[in-house]
């Protein structure tokens, strides 16, 4: 599996210092489980965070803060060694870990044209949901506010300029009009995150929206 | 001090320990401790004194991380000595040849603050297990720590507005849109090495 597409380094800096909205961090932690080269990266603004601690002045602790933790160790299992937490479905772990399962367990919501979603619980500074869209079919045409990110965990889509397949991140924002197509051949499934609501063109979707908080 | 904990504080390295490491000689960093060798004491062994030498070291900078980031004195204090526990609990996900000792101590305090002090879930990516056998070498286990001590190095030369808007970022001052990825630091040969290491334990892996 070859990633095109990847997350801009703004992105993997603010998840290294822990300041996404909770709806980001879930995706980059979805691509970062796919993608090797993210991976690395965030590994490299987690080294920043590294440094940060060896320079900060230290405040001291006592002696009576380590009694405690070590009088606690007993308690505390030491998993010896990792099974790991790979995900053997379609979704990375972390998704795996929100919808309570791999994709037969996503309760899904159809918003019309064959296209369906499933609105993941997050903190509502920012919202997450998985998107799936019959091949060939377009996702309805939108603008945006604020930041989309939509990740393709299964089949493909194209917007006017790219291809999208699994693992690649498409970033939309203000300046973005965009009609992404799913391609042919297998049903398309991404995770998307935005910090704003969309707006849709025409009247029935935007009733749509105010129904499905889409 | 050290009598209260009834354990032995390490003299010295811990190179000097017989019995630590039989096959490889140990190298030291510039700081004078191998953090990444007592850390795999701690997991290989449950070695409590080693657990003891990294949390006088370590124990008071999360505490200091977590009140720069806004904590009082008494939580950063208590979220300090959780994070000191989950580093024992989680010792098996330690990989020396991706991150150093600090870097990973970051991350584990990084978690605990959006944990306790924004009340929020975040979802980690996939742990990548070491696979049935491979010990990363000794030398690798280095270059991670020398690594984050030259990037330290780097940071403190960086203009003051620079350092300070890291900082900022880094300590939970800024937005994650206010955040501007133009770091100014050396990070290209640390991703090249984490990926280095990651193409070792793909091909591990499989």
């Amino acid at each position: 599996m070859t990633i095109k597409h990847h997350l801009p380094d703004r992105l993997l800096m603010a998840y290294a210092a822990g300041q996404l909205p909770e709806a980001f961090s879930l995706l980059v932690a979805t691509h970062v489980s796919l993608c090797d080269e993210c991976r690395a990266r965030l590994g490299a603004f987690e080294a920043v965070g590294g440094a940060l601690i060896d320079g900060i002045d230290a405040i001291d602790i006592g002696e009576a803060a380590l009694d405690a933790v070590l009088a606690r160790l007993d308690e505390l299992p030491q998993a010896t060694r990792a099974e790991p937490l790979r995900a053997a479905g379609i979704l990375p772990a972390p998704l795996a870990d929100y919808v309570g399962g791999d994709l037969s367990a996503v309760r899904w919501q159809r918003i019309g044209g064959g296209v369906r979603q499933a609105i993941l619980p997050t903190a509502r500074d920012a919202s997450a949901r998985l998107l799936y869209i019959p091949a060939g079919m377009a996702v309805p045409d939108h603008g945006h506010r604020g930041l989309e990110l939509t990740l393709v965990l299964q089949g493909a889509f194209a917007d006017a300029n790219d291809r999208f397949d699994r693992g690649d991140v498409e970033i939309a924002d203000e300046t973005l009009e965009h009609m992404p197509v799913a391609l042919a051949g297998e049903d398309c499934i991404c995770l998307a995150a935005t910090d704003a609501p969309l707006r849709f063109r025409g009247l029935l979707p935007r009733l749509a929206q105010s129904l499905f908080r889409i | 001090m050290t009598e209260q904990s009834g354990l032995p504080r390490p003299q010295g390295l811990p190179a000097a320990r017989p019995g630590l490491d039989r096959t490889r000689g140990r190298v030291v960093s510039e700081s004078g401790t191998d953090w990444a060798g007592l850390l795999i004491e701690v997991r290989d062994r449950q070695d409590r004194a080693a657990f003891a030498a990294l949390f006088r070291h370590f124990a008071p900078r999360v505490k200091g991380f977590l009140m720069k980031s806004g904590a009082g004195a008494a939580l950063a204090e208590e979220c300090a000595q959780d994070v000191m526990a989950t580093l024992w609990q989680k010792a098996h996900l330690f990989d020396p040849a991706r991150a150093s000792v600090s870097t990973w101590v970051y991350t584990i305090a990084r978690n605990k603050r959006i944990d306790a002090l924004r009340k929020a879930r975040r979802a980690e990516p996939e742990e990548l297990d070491w696979g049935p056998e491979p010990e990363p070498d000794q030398a690798e286990a280095m270059e991670a720590q020398e690594e984050t001590e030259r990037l330290g190095r780097a940071l403190a030369r960086l203009p003051e507005k620079q350092r300070s808007l890291i900082e900022q970022a880094f300590y939970g001052e800024l937005s994650h849109s206010e955040i501007a990825a133009e770091t100014g630091l050396p990070l290209g040969t640390i991703k090249s090495r984490i990926r280095l290491a990651l193409d070792k334990l793909r091909h591990h892996m499989t």
